[in-house]
């Protein structure tokens, strides 16, 4: 089950920050981050490739996106 | 059309974005715009304040084509590639205040972001302790993210209404400065207010700064350009993508100037600056950390407005309005110094800020 963060309707840098966050508690395995705009979604790909994880899908959901990255 | 945004949005997009807008902000400089002002969102909101007659300092009032460009290239940009997207609701009156206070701190020192930049590519050495200031400010700002600030979320809106009403202001904006033009040797048309001398009485062509004005909206809208986002990344996250586009503007607005004989190093009698140093960086420290609690710099507050940001129309709104209050009661500085009472607003204005900061959480 991975983990989900809620980053909609969120400024900037806070989707990334609670990303960073997740990445920072799990060490690895797989998250899910919900984000509303493209430049979230830019950003919070970015950040999670920094890391060293990677993006495995990007899904257009309701009126934004839904990020899934994993490490193994 | 999808590759093209992708590569605005990479690294080498996001530099080329830079280097053309500091090519684009010099040469504006040399077409007529003020000096070390060819792109200044703070100043030229501060002159479309001027223009409407919000405050009556006759020497700074000019319906800047640039700003009304900026929102609308970057809702036209957004319509383009499907990324207008209605919303508002997020701690807007906060964020009016926090525009109001911006702009003050940003006409204390005499310069937004953009500006600063652009002083430095010009030589002016008292743009160093803005620049100090500035980053000062967003550190300030990034303790308060990395501590749970923050606005809370915005909504949504299901009715357009939400985010078309700024750009529709600006395209308002724009229609009575066609058909209002300035009276030869006048201060005033039918209903706007213009400079006969100052800064608001030097400007490029109304159209060329139009155009300007509609591709960087467009090319910033696609790269999500920000000078604030530059240096909080940086400390944040120690990521660089943001601040290559400043560093990319600041050096092509360097050589340029240099071509354009436009480089004049030093501290004393630069153009629209004074030298109190303490109040160069205690402005910006204001404006740096009013920005940084509002999520993006004075152009990147235009560029999400044109998106259909509702609250960061409400942030632009606020930078106007406190550019009225900052000619209206003596706040703004001018070449001879700081105005009368520019210290004091200062120094509220950062108290204002840090209660923002301390008390607005996530949660």
């Amino acid at each position: 089950m991975a983990e989900i963060v809620d980053a909609r309707g969120l400024s900037c840098p806070e989707p990334v920050l609670l990303t960073l966050e997740a990445i920072k508690r799990l060490g690895k395995g797989e998250i899910e981050i919900l984000v509303d705009t493209d430049t979230s979604k830019e950003n919070v790909s970015r950040a999670a490739s920094s890391m060293g994880w990677q993006i495995e899908n990007v899904i257009e959901e309701g009126s934004g996106y839904r990020i899934r990255i994993k490490r193994d | 059309m999808g590759e093209w945004k992708n590569f605005l949005a990479t690294r080498w997009g996001i530099i080329f974005v830079g280097i053309l807008i500091g090519i684009l902000a010099s040469i504006l400089q040399k077409l007529g715009n003020p000096p070390n002002m060819g792109i200044c969102v703070a100043c030229m909101e501060r002159d479309i304040a001027g223009a409407l007659g919000f405050h009556r300092a006759s020497v700074v009032q000019y319906m800047r084509p640039e700003i009304l460009g900026f929102v609308l290239g970057a809702f036209l940009s957004a319509l383009a590639f499907r990324e207008f997207r209605p919303r508002g609701g997020s701690a807007p009156f906060i964020r009016f205040i926090l525009g109001v206070f911006a702009m003050i701190g940003a006409l204390v020192f005499l310069g937004c972001p953009w500006r600063t930049l652009l002083r430095l590519a010009g030589g002016d050495g008292n743009a160093i302790f803005g620049l100090l200031g500035l980053i000062f400010g967003i550190w300030i700002g990034t303790r308060f993210l990395k501590a749970g600030y923050s606005l809370g979320r915005t909504q949504v809106s299901t009715s357009k209404a939400v985010g078309l009403g700024f750009p529709l202001l600006m395209l308002g904006l724009l229609i009575l400065l066609l058909i209002d033009p300035q009276p030869e040797g006048e201060s005033r048309g039918m209903l706007l207010f213009y400079s006969l001398k100052g800064p608001g009485s030097q400007h490029a062509p109304l159209l060329i700064s139009l155009a300007v004005g509609l591709l960087i909206g467009v090319i910033a809208q696609r790269s999500r350009f920000c000078t604030m986002g530059a240096f909080r990344d940086l400390i944040l996250f120690r990521q660089g993508h943001l601040f290559s586009g400043i560093a990319a503007l600041f050096i092509a607005a360097f050589i340029t100037n240099l071509i354009l004989g436009q480089f004049n190093p030093g501290f004393e009698k630069q153009p629209i600056a004074h030298t109190m140093q303490l109040w160069n960086f205690l402005g910006m420290t204001l404006a740096g950390l009013a920005f940084t609690l509002a999520g993006g710099c004075p152009g990147r507050q235009l560029f999400m407005s044109g998106e259909g940001d509702g609250d960061a129309a409400v942030f632009a709104t606020g930078m106007i309005v406190g550019a009225a209050i900052a000619h209206n009661f003596g706040l703004a500085s001018s070449p001879s110094g700081i105005g009368p009472n520019g210290a004091v607003a200062t120094v509220i204005g950062l108290i204002v800020c840090l209660i923002i900061g301390l008390t607005m959480r996530r949660r």
